[in-house]
């Protein structure tokens, strides 16, 4: 982040996402019996996948507030 | 059903070879029929390529109509043409090869880089076409080919020692000689700018590239170039300059504190930046050695000079639509026909084609010019026999005639040693016709035409558009089994019904498998011949089909046996896919079992045309008879129409009493009514009861006899089920206790609070909330607890019951029903529109007096304007509680309007009282004259009457300045409706392609095609919408009042 400015993470609209633990994602993964390729994307040059550092591979949880359920989860794998 | 993959597809392009391979013959001569009526040998109707009249036999295969599919047919091209497809290609291509060796003007390393890039997408299955785009746009700057010729490297690391330009100019030449490179006197070295050399920093303080100049002119001593730019601009915060060409490379430090400039003679200046600085563009320059006729690049990289001795480019101009020009060094144009760019093509090479996206075996760039041209077969384009009997070709034989005469023509000319001149139109115009051929609306291009001036419809138009090949033949197509008539009405039938015309009932069939069980039932079906529940055809246990005549029926009748195929007509009962156009949601299609009926018309229940949006104006609908077993089946459990009483929309129910159904059962519900046995069987008449339970009382009748009594609200409680408990506030609930007020609850004045228990209507009048489409709260509650076929009931006997109601007492809205007392027409004038129109006045004055104040953010314009809109509304509302009160409910208006069964009370408003301001885009109506609306008025006129504001009612009549203003606001309303429908239904499109394959799995997750989770709970929650309580997940209310036993007032 550069001097001076805010955080992106800091906004309102910017969802949280946090990277998920191999044992976390191996049990996501287990749980809807799909590979990891078969997960939504998100691209390494994200602003949000920049702040958080997350590397190529990495599979971000997004937790968003939803009009229908509260908050909602979605993962997403990071890509090229 | 297991779907199948498609793991991949191919396109390539038909080569010469090929297209000479698959043809069955060589088309020469122009001519379709000969004068017997025979097709023509050699002819564009050849009967090698397939036959289009009956009895005759296909030359190539032998097969009569229907068995032979057609074969192909070619036309050799006197000379190549350009493929109108690929002309944009073609550009591309020639612009990124050698003129000379064909290869890609690429770097071997930026080939290979660019290789990798490319099988990572493949190997991603992703589209290639962003790096073959990259490809073409860098391949296409460079100037020189790096390929053809000799290229060598030289050390440059110490000629940055020398420091002025013609010393790095001769220590090059030395260099280049001492390779072996041999390099006249007359020699020399140049060096230019390729383009303006630019760098931009940001936030560098204005008084340092004043500082630069000085470092630049005192300490190098360089000389200041004229039109050398350096100013800061501005606008972006953005410091732009330009210097003199001898700055060779300013580079910014890795912390990003100071900027480098690096010149020729290898001293390098370096200036601090206290703010972070921006990108620095490095700027184009090219070396070039200039001996005799030859020209030579130089290329730097790094500390290493290369030295290209390759072809230099030539820029590629593409002239629309078929034309390729070529601007030599003097910068003269010269054309390249079809026959130089083939060659061109030609000679690029196989491995090549990898990087620019094309695979060689299946698509050489030279097959995008054609030298033979593909003939389809003649079943692709059948002519057809007018009642005259004369033939009539397809528009794309008439496009092959056209081209096979040129293409004649074309050769005769040539072969007679014409003049170029000649021979160049003819070749323009077998391009223009072969052009048209494969697509009649090029931009710039004319259109082909008919003879009779309609625009040929060639191969691109068979494919393109909403009626072309891929949406009107492939995605959407014509069906069998169906039908489609006007829709009329029926409160008679079931909801789930539909009326089916005898006529349409014969002429569908359902096909039944004959067995022991069913035998004599179909051969009874058979015996009836073609009387109505017939049969059509019969087909028989050795697969031979019959079609059934009055001569034979009998005797099939009787010879039916099992095994056989009897196909019936559409008999009561049957289940049929019913649909309304725009299918805009899923309700638009749903099972009906069918009612076969006399007349001409679909019959429908007026409650179902809710889902369906329908009405009786003349809407047609269509009709789908099932075909398999599965079909009906799954037909019948997701598709009834009892299945779809809660739209998946909104969550509630969509189906319910419509228009009469609502007043008949708010007549039949209001206050206390008392009816004698007689008259409750004649209201539950069709109604499915058949216990009236104890009588309220007993009263004298009309024939003064003391006879047993039953009240209105226990006849309407008979079809609510017996442990039915409800509360809620209907339609007529004048909302109290938002104003402030308490509510009465049972003993509301307007009885408008329902309440049921155990079954019983205990207060309240029943109305559009409680049994209306979209509202429905009974129904809803109804469908919820007692499931499908208990609401569909419901709604069956609550649309029974209304009839026979309003059948009763009879209901009509006419044109004296407008009337109000002369007392309340004063009291209208004066009290309402009379009081608005003076404070209007009032407001104009105090605006001229510049008394008026303005509204928080508005001019003092657009606060009058603003004042005077909202007195003039208030007074249309004024006058129309006034006229409600002088209507009274008994008025027929008013109780449409208060029960929810058609109009508002705005409408008797407009109608009685007064039609009120008329508006363009929300605001008075301004234009028209200069200053004034009208001629009428004076300029600048602002009171009511000449700013659109229309006192008068409907029932009075508009003066003729009033029907002015009313056709004003009446256009925009119109206009606005006619572009939101063409909008919403490309949105629509949009929206549909985009959807069209997620879908919800059984883990409740959103996938695609590919098991790619696209969201990991349905609609984020779960939930589906026509499951849920109006959308919503749970009803805490309805799960507490089922825990306490109580209902809990809201």
């Amino acid at each position: 982040m550069k001097k001076g400015n805010v955080s992106i993470l800091e906004h309102e609209s910017v969802p949280i996402h946090e990277i998920i633990t191999n044992e976390d994602l191996n049990a996501l993964l287990n749980k809807y019996k799909i590979r990891k390729e078969q997960l939504p994307k998100i691209k390494s040059t994200d602003p949000v996948i920049k702040e958080i550092n997350a590397e190529l591979g990495d599979v971000v949880e997004v937790r968003r507030s939803s009009r229908t359920a509260g908050t909602a989860l979605s993962y997403r794998l990071v890509i090229k | 059903m297991r779907t199948k993959r498609i793991q991949g597809l191919k396109f390539g392009l038909l080569s010469p070879k090929e297209i000479r391979k698959m043809s069955a013959a060589k088309v020469i001569t122009a001519d379709t029929y000969g004068e017997d009526g025979f097709p023509i040998e050699l002819g564009l109707v050849n009967q090698r390529l397939g036959v289009i009249d009956p009895g005759l036999r296909c030359k190539t295969c032998g097969g009569r109509m229907g068995e032979c599919p057609g074969h192909f047919g070619h036309i050799e091209l006197a000379a190549p043409v350009m493929h109108i497809g690929y002309v944009k290609l073609i550009y591309k291509m020639l612009s990124a090869t050698c003129r000379k060796c064909g290869k890609v003007l690429l770097e071997e390393e930026d080939r290979q880089h660019f290789l990798y890039e490319i099988g990572q997408q493949r190997e991603r299955q992703a589209d290639v076409g962003e790096v073959v785009k990259l490809i073409f746009k860098e391949a296409a700057k460079k100037d020189v080919c790096m390929h053809c010729g000799e290229s060598f490297s030289v050390d440059a690391e110490d000629l940055s020692e020398s420091l002025k330009n013609e010393e790095i100019s001769n220590e090059l030449k030395k260099r280049l000689e001492e390779q072996g490179y041999s390099l006249t006197k007359t020699a020399h070295i140049k060096r230019s700018l390729d383009d303006k050399c630019i760098f931009d920093w940001r936030e560098v303080p204005g008084n340092d590239s004043e500082l630069l100049r000085s470092y630049l002119i005192d300490d190098f001593g360089f000389t200041w170039v004229k039109n050398a730019e350096f100013s800061k601009t501005q606008k972006d915060k953005r410091l732009t300059f330009s210097v003199d060409k001898h700055v060779v490379e300013i580079t910014l430090s890795a912390k990003r504190d100071k900027i480098s400039i690096e010149f020729e003679d290898g001293r390098t200046y370096e200036q601090p930046v206290k703010k972070t600085a921006g990108k620095l563009n490095v700027h184009n320059y090219k070396w070039t050695i200039t001996d005799e006729e030859k020209i030579y690049l130089l290329r730097r990289k790094g500390l290493e000079l290369t030295v290209y001795c390759g072809e230099r480019k030539r820029q590629i101009k593409y002239d629309k639509p078929t034309t390729y020009k070529e601007i030599d060094e003097d910068g003269k144009e010269r054309r390249l026909m079809p026959t130089d760019v083939r060659e061109r093509l030609e000679r690029i090479p196989d491995e090549d084609l990898a990087i620019l996206g094309m695979d060689a075996k299946s698509a050489r760039p030279e097959w995008m010019v054609l030298t033979v041209l593909p003939v389809p077969p003649v079943t692709a384009r059948p002519s057809i026999t007018l009642e005259s009997g004369q033939r009539s070709e397809d528009d794309v034989t008439h496009k092959l005639v056209d081209i096979i005469r040129i293409n004649q023509r074309f050769m005769e000319n040539r072969d007679a040693g014409a003049p170029q001149l000649i021979i160049e139109d003819l070749w323009e115009l077998l391009q223009y016709h072969i052009s048209t051929y494969f697509d009649n609306d090029i931009a710039g291009v004319p259109p082909a035409r008919h003879r009779s001036g309609r625009p040929l419809k060639t191969m691109a138009q068979r494919l393109k558009g909403k009626e072309g090949r891929f949406r009107g033949s492939l995605s959407g197509k014509r069906v069998n089994f169906s039908a489609r008539t006007v829709i009329s009405p029926d409160p008679d039938i079931d909801i789930g019904e539909v009326g089916v015309p005898e006529e349409i009932a014969k002429e569908l069939t359902i096909t039944v498998n004959v067995t022991e069980r069913n035998l004599k039932l179909l051969s009874e079906t058979m015996g009836r011949g073609g009387k109505h529940p017939g049969a059509n055809y019969v087909r028989r246990a050795d697969g031979k089909k019959v079609k059934v005549t009055d001569i034979n029926y009998e005797a099939l009748s009787e010879e039916l046996g099992v095994g056989w195929k009897v196909e019936r007509h559409l008999v009561d009962g049957d289940i049929v896919l019913f649909n309304r156009q725009p299918s805009l949601h899923r309700l638009s299609i749903m099972a009906h079992y069918v009612r076969v009926m006399p007349g001409k018309t679909f019959r429908l229940n007026p409650s179902v045309c809710p889902p369906y949006n329908a009405d009786y104006d003349g809407d047609e609908m269509n009709m789908h008879v099932l075909q398999t077993e599965e079909a009906r089946a799954e037909a019948k459990i997701l598709m009834a129409v009892q299945r779809n009483i809660i739209s998946p929309r909104f969550g509630r129910p969509i189906i319910g009493g419509i228009h009469d159904h609502i007043t008949g059962i708010f007549l039949l519900t209001r206050g206390v009514k008392k009816f004698e046995k007689e008259a409750v069987l004649d209201l539950l008449d069709n109604v499915d009861i058949d216990d009236l339970g104890e009588p309220a009382g007993t009263f004298i009748s009309s024939t003064y006899e003391k006879v047993p009594y039953w009240t209105n609200k226990q006849i309407y409680s008979m079809i609510l089920p017996d442990d039915l408990n409800l509360n809620f506030r209907g339609k007529v609930c004048e909302k109290c206790i938002e104003k402030g007020l308490t509510c009465e609850k049972e003993n509301c004045p307007h009885e408008a609070y329902v309440l049921i228990r155990n079954g019983k209507l205990i207060s309240g009048v029943i109305d559009e909330a409680a049994v209306g489409s979209f509202k429905g709260l009974i129904i809803d509650r109804i469908f919820r607890h007692y499931g499908e076929v208990a609401s569909k009931e419901f709604i069956n006997n609550t649309s029974r019951l209304a009839i026979n109601a309003i059948l009763r007492s009879g209901f009509s809205f006419g044109i004296s029903d407008e009337d109000i007392p002369l007392e309340g027409k004063d009291q209208i004038r004066e009290d309402a529109v009379h009081e608005a129109e003076k404070k209007v006045d009032a407001l104009i004055m105090a605006y001229e007096a510049e008394e008026l104040e303005a509204l928080p953010g508005r001019t003092l314009e657009e606060s009058l304007e603003l004042l005077i809109m909202q007195s003039l509304g208030s007074a249309r509302d004024d006058a129309g509680d006034i006229a409600e009160r002088y209507l009274g409910i008994e008025n027929p208006g008013v109780l449409m309007a208060k029960s929810g069964a058609r109009g508002s009370l705005l409408n008797l408003t407009q109608m009685t009282a007064c039609v009120g301001q008329q508006s363009v885009r929300g605001e008075r109506i301004s234009r028209g004259y200069q200053k004034r609306t009208l001629p009428h008025f004076k300029p600048d006129d602002r009171s009511a009457d000449a700013r659109g504001f229309v006192r008068a009612s409907f029932k009075d009549g508009l003066s003729p300045t009033e029907y002015f203003f009313h056709a004003v606001g009446g256009r925009e309303a119109l206009v606005d409706t006619a572009v939101r429908t063409s909008q919403s239904g490309y949105f629509q499109r949009r929206l549909i392609n985009a959807l069209q394959d997620l879908e919800v799995k059984y883990d409740g997750t959103v996938r695609e095609t590919r098991d790619t989770v696209v969201q990991f709970k349905y609609g984020e929650d779960g939930v589906d919408p026509s499951k849920s309580e109006g959308g919503k997940v749970v009803d805490i209310d309805k799960i507490i009042r089922a825990e306490v036993g109580v209902e809990v007032s809201t």
